[in-house]
């Protein structure tokens, strides 16, 4: 078991310290628990795995890291909570089927991860910040020895600052404690290799400043004002190699990209001269005058017929667009009207059964042919708008019809009732 | 007590033994020329990984109508490829961290490669849902990031965003802590690398290494923060699989909506997971002579852990049909029924003899004992379990509700191109962690042998 000293420091700098090597973890952990007796407290040990029992022999005080990494935790759940109730509950409300936009239950899986993320972060980051890691270089590298420390061999390393270290003195304590192996360990002579080498240090600062450029773009065109548009980065299906209609196209004289109708064309089912059908109105040779009857076909051929089905179709859209004004029994009397009368107007819809009196006057609605009140529902009347862009024009002759039994039942005559179903009256 | 002190035991005893650890691991990283088999391997899963990249460029470039998933099968290979890679992942996590909290010292032989099989398969799995968005380059939406599109935010009660958040942690989680327990082996190699000559190599790992020296005040935070990151680590692996689950959980359709989903789905990660251990060991074991680290024994204990767990699977089948039944709920009585007797029954007939009947073999200590036989069995198991997400994903969808809604499905050959290729790509990075990393983490493994506690004062007697 020779100990040999090594103790020329022929062309180096000033001594750092003294590293010890032990042949076995147990005889690391007895050589620290004397140095750390013979009260010396700038030194460390090395080994290739944690070794079990050295942290009170060394006495290592328990890390404060666990604390840190609660508060990462909690507070990556708060963030989380945080987040969830700023997107959700606060910036961007969503009613999805009338759910709360704020329920706890839901919002726990993302907090949860959010904490376990946090405090991975912080256990990882944190070991690391208190560990003074990365570092790139250290004097005990310097020895070949101590690249064994990694493989097979354990040391002790003592500082020359600790206030208690004398060469000599330390030397023979580490040799007493069991050393097999005693070197003393210099600085590089070289001033310059005491600190971090200009060209990481200059590696560094340039890719820091390199790595802010993408941000420092972003923020200038957060604040600055362009003619341009945004820079599209995936295009997507926005621009297509097609013409719209309102842009120029140089092919024609006129530049319109839009060609318009074809003369003398007309497009499919826009063809309406059936004055009848599309206008409500009989033509002669006389002129033109509103007709009584019904149109007689369809455009496309089909038999016009007054049946049930008619009515209740003109019933169906008698309801949706008509009786907001004039009421579902047609008297005029319409959420609209009512409305209007809440707020103090006096505003009345056309009566549409009230029937003429002895003179002719009033009952505007029942004297009016067929044709005017297709012509009514198509273009409006008075205050009433027209309604051909909502209604195709078999379901206004449909309304019609609706219409025209709307007034017939409600000035019915108790004659008029059935003999069968006289009795049936209350 | 000076010198002979040292000479109580036998000097140098202990040091050879770690030495031997160290030798042994970092040989499969410093061979001159790799392995042969490791070469005819390595071109397999690169020419599997460029079938994946051929398929997603013809996904990413005509859309996701080149994948056999339709309006009524809407989720399927795709999906079951996610799960099924998840789970994987998860036996990495619980070997590494449940099985460290456990103290049970048997794992530090596997612990690294599992953890790394993990990393693997997350990207895997990651890259599923990520091109089932159809487009990828937008997948950012899915982040809570300020936007020019005034005040949009993700929908935080959607299952679909905890997935975001419990995957994207998970990878991270599990990255930092493979590599934090890389970092004292990355320091052997950069020493080892440094007294070769190798000084390129030499920097590459100095730089991994972070300047680590093995001091003890740095192990003693090293210590904690590993045990903490195993902490955070086990219920977080139980948290990942049980949101993956809630996908389908917290849906409407039948034989998905059950409330059995998150421990279901656990177990069978943790049983699929140790098979897809056992699958890669074996072989690599065989390869670079690390019997003597990697032992039977640990071989064996993984067995029992997948009879285990194939047993919880077996009995979470059972509940399923016993509840659709007993619930007394008829769209879950026929969604059970087609499962076994529709048109995929020849997936769930799969699915319950991999995952129930296989993993039967290992009540017997020669079948424990016989690698091959292992091997094999461990292959179907990963198959078994494909089986299960696919039966669980694609038979449900394929008889809903209404038999308006009833379709059949067939994959394309992009789906299984991609399928391939993320076998491809997990396996090619695997050999390249086998060739560049340390496989086995020798410190862990230097600090559970008899010989960490060497000279210390129960081997010396009565020395003080």
């Amino acid at each position: 078991m020779a100990t040999e000293i090594e103790t020329n420091g022929n062309g180096e700098g000033e001594l750092y310290g003294l590293l010890a090597e032990f042949d076995t973890p147990g005889e690391l952990v007895e050589a620290a628990r004397k140095v750390h007796d013979a009260g010396i407290t700038e030194f460390d040990c090395y080994s290739p795995f944690p070794v079990h029992g050295i942290d009170p022999a060394m006495g290592i005080k328990r890390t404060i890291l666990p604390l840190i990494i609660f508060g990462g935790g909690f507070s990556g759940a708060m963030g989380g909570l945080a987040l969830q109730w700023y997107c959700n509950a606060h910036a961007w409300t969503w009613n999805i089927s009338g759910k709360p936009t704020w329920s706890i239950p839901a919002n726990i899986p993302v907090a949860y991860e959010c904490a376990i993320l946090i405090a991975a972060l912080t256990s990882f980051l944190g070991m690391w910040i208190f560990n003074k890691l990365p570092q790139v270089w250290h004097p005990f590298f310097r020895r070949d020895r101590f690249a064994h420390v990694t493989d097979d061999a354990f040391f002790i390393g003592i500082e020359a600052r600790d206030r208690r270290f004398d060469q000599d003195k330390t030397t023979k304590l580490l040799q007493d404690a069991g050393a097999i192996n005693v070197e003393n360990v210099y600085l590089d002579p070289d001033p310059a290799k005491k600190q971090m080498p200009k060209w990481i240090t200059a590696f560094i600062v340039a890719s820091t400043a390199f790595a802010l450029v993408p941000f420092a773009i972003a923020a200038k065109a957060r604040n600055s004002k362009s003619t341009e548009p945004h820079i599209h980065i995936f295009p997507d299906m926005d621009y297509q190699p097609k013409y719209k209609s309102d842009q120029m196209m140089d092919v024609f004289a006129d530049e319109r990209a839009n060609r318009g109708e074809i003369q003398g064309t007309v497009a499919r089912g826009w063809l309406t001269t059936d004055d009848l059908f599309y206008r409500g109105l009989e033509t002669s040779e006389a002129g033109a005058k509103w007709t009584t009857a019904f149109p007689k076909t369809y455009p496309d051929g089909r038999p016009f017929v007054v049946d049930m089905d008619l009515l209740q179709r003109g019933r169906n859209r008698f309801e949706i667009y008509c009786t907001p004004c004039h009421g579902y029994d047609g008297r005029g009397n319409g959420m609209i009207p009512e409305r209007v009368k809440l707020t103090g107007g006096l505003w009345q819809a056309r009566n549409l059964i009230e029937a003429p009196d002895k003179d002719g006057k009033g009952g505007v609605a029942v004297q009016m042919p067929n044709g005017q009140l297709f012509n009514t529902i198509s273009n409006g009347y008075n205050t009433m708008m027209g309604y051909a862009a909502q209604i195709p024009h078999a379901d206004r002759w449909a309304i019609v019809a609706y219409v025209r039994a709307l007034q017939r039942a409600q000035n019915a005559a108790q004659t008029d009732i059935p003999a069968d179903q006289q009795g049936s009256l209350r | 007590m000076s010198t002979e002190a040292a000479v109580v035991h036998e000097p140098g005893k202990a040091r050879e033994a770690f030495r031997a650890i160290t030798r042994d691991v970092s040989s499969v990283a410093e061979a001159q020329k790799p392995h042969k088999l490791w070469l005819v391997a390595l071109a397999i899963a690169v020419t599997a990984f460029l079938i994946g990249v051929y398929s997603v460029y013809v996904l990413v470039t005509t859309g996701i109508g080149v994948w056999g998933n339709h309006n009524m099968v809407d989720w399927a290979w795709d999906i079951t490829n996610f799960v099924w890679w998840i789970g994987i992942g998860h036996a990495g996590t619980l070997i590494s961290a449940v099985l460290y909290l456990t103290r049970q010292t048997w794992r530090v032989s596997i612990n690294r490669a599992a953890e790394a099989m993990t990393i693997f398969a997350v990207m895997c799995a990651g890259l599923f849902p990520l091109l089932h968005t159809g487009r990828p380059w937008f997948a950012w939406w899915m982040l809570p990031l300020p936007n020019d599109m005034g005040s949009m935010w993700p929908q935080f009660r959607s299952p679909l965003m905890w997935d975001v958040f419990a995957v994207s942690t998970y990878l991270t989680v599990s990255i930092l802590f493979w590599y934090m327990g890389m970092v004292p082996d990355l320091a052997t190699f950069r020493d080892r690398c440094a007294m070769q000559g190798k000084k390129i190599r030499a920097i590459i790992y100095g730089v991994l290494s972070l300047g680590w020296r093995g001091s003890a005040r740095h192990w003693h935070r090293y210590e904690r923060a590993y045990l903490i990151l195993a902490g955070l680590s086990t219920p977080l692996v139980f948290s990942v699989h049980s949101v993956v689950s809630f996908d389908f959980a917290t849906s409407q359709l039948p034989g998905w909506h059950t409330t059995i989903f998150p421990p279901y789905f656990v177990a069978g990660a943790i049983f699929s997971g140790f098979a897809m251990v056992l699958t890669l060991l074996l072989p690599l074991r065989f390869l670079f002579n690390l019997q003597h680290i990697i032992k039977q024994e640990h071989i064996g204990a993984m067995c029992k852990i997948m009879l285990g767990t194939g047993m919880m699977v077996g009995i979470a089948y059972a509940t399923e049909f016993f509840i659709a039944w007993y619930s007394g709920n008829p769209f879950e009585l026929f969604a059970f029924r087609s499962r076994a007797f529709g048109p995929f029954w020849w997936a769930y007939f799969a699915m319950v003899s991999c995952n129930v009947l296989v993993p039967q073999f290992f009540w017997v200590k020669w079948v424990r004992n016989n690698n091959i036989l292992i091997w094999v069995l461990c292959i179907l198991i990963n198959v078994g379990m494909w089986f299960e997400r696919f039966v669980i994903i694609a038979t449900s969808l394929a008889r809903s509700f209404l038999p308006s809604a009833w379709a059949h499905y067939h994959p394309t050959r992009y789906d299984v191109g991609l399928f391939v290729g993320t076998i491809g790509m997990f396996v090619m990075f695997f050999l390249l962690f086998f060739r560049f990393l340390p496989v086995i983490a020798m410190s862990e493994v230097k600090g559970a042998s008899p010989e960490a506690h060497a000279g210390g004062p129960a081997t010396k007697g009565g020395h003080h």
